[in-house]
């Protein structure tokens, strides 16, 4: 059985009237992929922003790999990295720039090699000395995705990696996901609105709504739960209930 | 502190300058602007009426270190919005770079600014003006120090500030030193200005620095008292910008702006 790296406990966040996140708890294994899901509001973006610890909890316990953020916060974030579609990078660096500046930071050792590699991974080799801001939205997302693969991250966060990808590219970036898994044992925590690509390549998913977990384990069980054909029924019928209510 | 933690600061920001030539034009234009206008005015003054000696001196030395003095206050809060207005501060709040050595990085930065100033407007001073600061001898280099532990200092609480508000506080960055000049006695001495405003001036190391600067001009005795003063003000300055911008950072924690900025 894999190691338990990230553990939540009762995790509440309370933003004056709203409560975004409500009570959250659950475990996440060494080399899982986990799917978080969710309709808009639900609590997605600040539970992961909670894990990054760019936001402080107001109540409740983060362990990752059984340290606190509170002592330990640059072990952790050696050890983690991010991507999102939503965030960009210094524009008017070259993307060659743009990795060795992250490497540096990461203090990725023989970075040089690993750029390179990562390049070709990420299918961006071409536009190496290109500035950031030339590139399209799918190549920046490709440019997110390898600074995120930098450090060889033992936990990997992504938000919606392939929101503005071509269905061949967003492919391509699913099976290397799960590449990375088979080969490296990483820890995964994806967020996406593509509900066959979360079916596709998660392990387990985590439903939230409302700031509350509503539904925890591996797509095929929630589908049942829920008594539907596929996840996009099971997150219509959750998000249609929230509009009404 | 990680020593290549603050290295990539320093190399993300001199790769940015590298090639952007409004960047770079951005530390020259000013300082020389405004040491071309006042330099030809402090001419003109000292031909027409010739009264007050050292004049010139008194006027070029002052704009020269003024600038030092803003460049070393922009060099950091201009780095932090450059990953403002990147949209990169996520990416460097969820890396181990610690807020520290994100602003000694900056510090670093600023320093290559002021360097780069400095030589530019003291080669201008020497050619149009036959104007040396150099002749200030050694104590111009406490001078520049005391003014960039200045700068630095409220460089750190804007960059608090802009962290805290957002780009809504952008305009400190380029206005807050300015506040500071009228009770600075950067062109004029203490004695001028209103009782009121001479107590407060007081309480500035830029107007210890500039006292100390006319009196070395006017080949007075060594001001050492006036330095004392700059260096001690000072390092209270920079404790208390580094508790703000602790401070900041916590507010920004708590209320999840890191999520907002950009916007």
């Amino acid at each position: 059985m894999s190691a338990i790296i990230l553990k939540v406990e009762e995790l509440v966040k309370q933003f004056k009237d709203v409560r975004a996140v409500n009570s959250v708890s659950f475990e996440v294994s060494e080399g899982e992929i986990l799917g978080l899901l969710g309709p808009n509001g639900a609590g997605k973006t600040t539970l992961i922003a909670m894990l990054l610890g760019i936001l402080t909890p107001t109540s409740g316990a983060i362990t990752i790999f059984g340290k606190t953020f509170k002592n330990h916060r640059e072990d952790i974030l050696s050890l983690v990295n991010f991507s999102s579609t939503y965030i960009s990078m210094p524009l008017s660096l070259t993307v060659r720039e743009n990795l060795t500046f992250f490497a540096k930071l990461y203090h990725v050792p023989n970075y040089g090699s690993r750029i390179r590699e990562l390049l070709g991974l990420c299918e961006i080799e071409r536009f190496e000395n290109h500035l950031t801001r030339d590139l399209s939205s799918g190549q920046l997302s490709r440019l997110n995705l390898a600074k995120a693969l930098l450090n060889r991250p033992k936990i990997l966060f992504l938000d919606e990696p392939t929101a503005s990808m071509d269905p061949d590219m967003a492919d391509k970036v699913r099976q290397l996901l799960v590449g990375l898994k088979k080969e490296f044992g990483s820890t995964i925590i994806y967020t996406s609105h593509n509900m066959r690509e979360i079916e596709q390549i998660s392990d387990r998913i985590i439903f939230l709504h409302r700031g509350e977990i509503i539904a925890n384990g591996p797509p095929q069980q929630i589908i049942k739960l829920f008594q539907k054909e596929n996840l996009e029924e099971v997150f219509l019928e959750v998000s249609r209930e929230t509009s009404t209510k | 502190m990680k020593m290549h933690r603050i290295n990539a600061i320093v190399y993300r920001h001199l790769s940015l300058y590298k090639r952007s030539l409004t960047r770079l034009m951005e530390i020259i234009y000013w300082p020389v602007l405004d040491l071309m206008v006042w330099g030809f005015v402090t001419i003109y003054l000292r031909k027409y009426q010739g009264a007050l000696p050292s004049f010139v001196s008194f006027f070029l030395g002052a704009l020269i270190l003024w600038d030092i003095f803003f460049r070393a206050q922009q060099g950091i809060s201009i780095s932090f919005l450059e990953e403002v207005w990147s949209r990169n501060l996520l990416n460097l709040f969820v890396s181990p770079l610690t807020p520290a050595e994100f602003i000694f990085g900056t510090l670093i930065v600023s320093l290559f600014k002021v360097i780069a100033t400095f030589l530019v407007t003291f080669c201008l001073a020497l050619i149009f003006f036959s104007f040396n600061i150099f002749s200030l001898g050694l104590p111009l280099f406490l001078f520049l120090l005391n003014l960039i532990l200045m700068g630095w200092a409220i460089g750190i609480i804007t960059t608090g500030a802009i962290l805290r508000f957002g780009q809504e506080a952008e305009v400190l960055a380029w206005g807050l030193a300015f506040l500071f000049q009228p009770v600075s006695a950067v062109f004029y001495p203490v004695s001028v200005l209103p009782p009121v405003l001479q107590k407060i001036a007081w309480w500035i190391p830029a107007s210890h620095t500039f006292e100390a600067m006319r009196t070395v001009i006017q080949h007075g005795p060594f001001p050492a008292g006036e330095l004392a003063w700059a260096f001690a003000l000072n390092g209270v300055y920079m404790i208390l910008a580094a508790l703000f911008f602790s401070w900041m950072l916590k507010e920004v924690r708590v209320k999840g702006l890191l999520l907002k900025s950009g916007e």
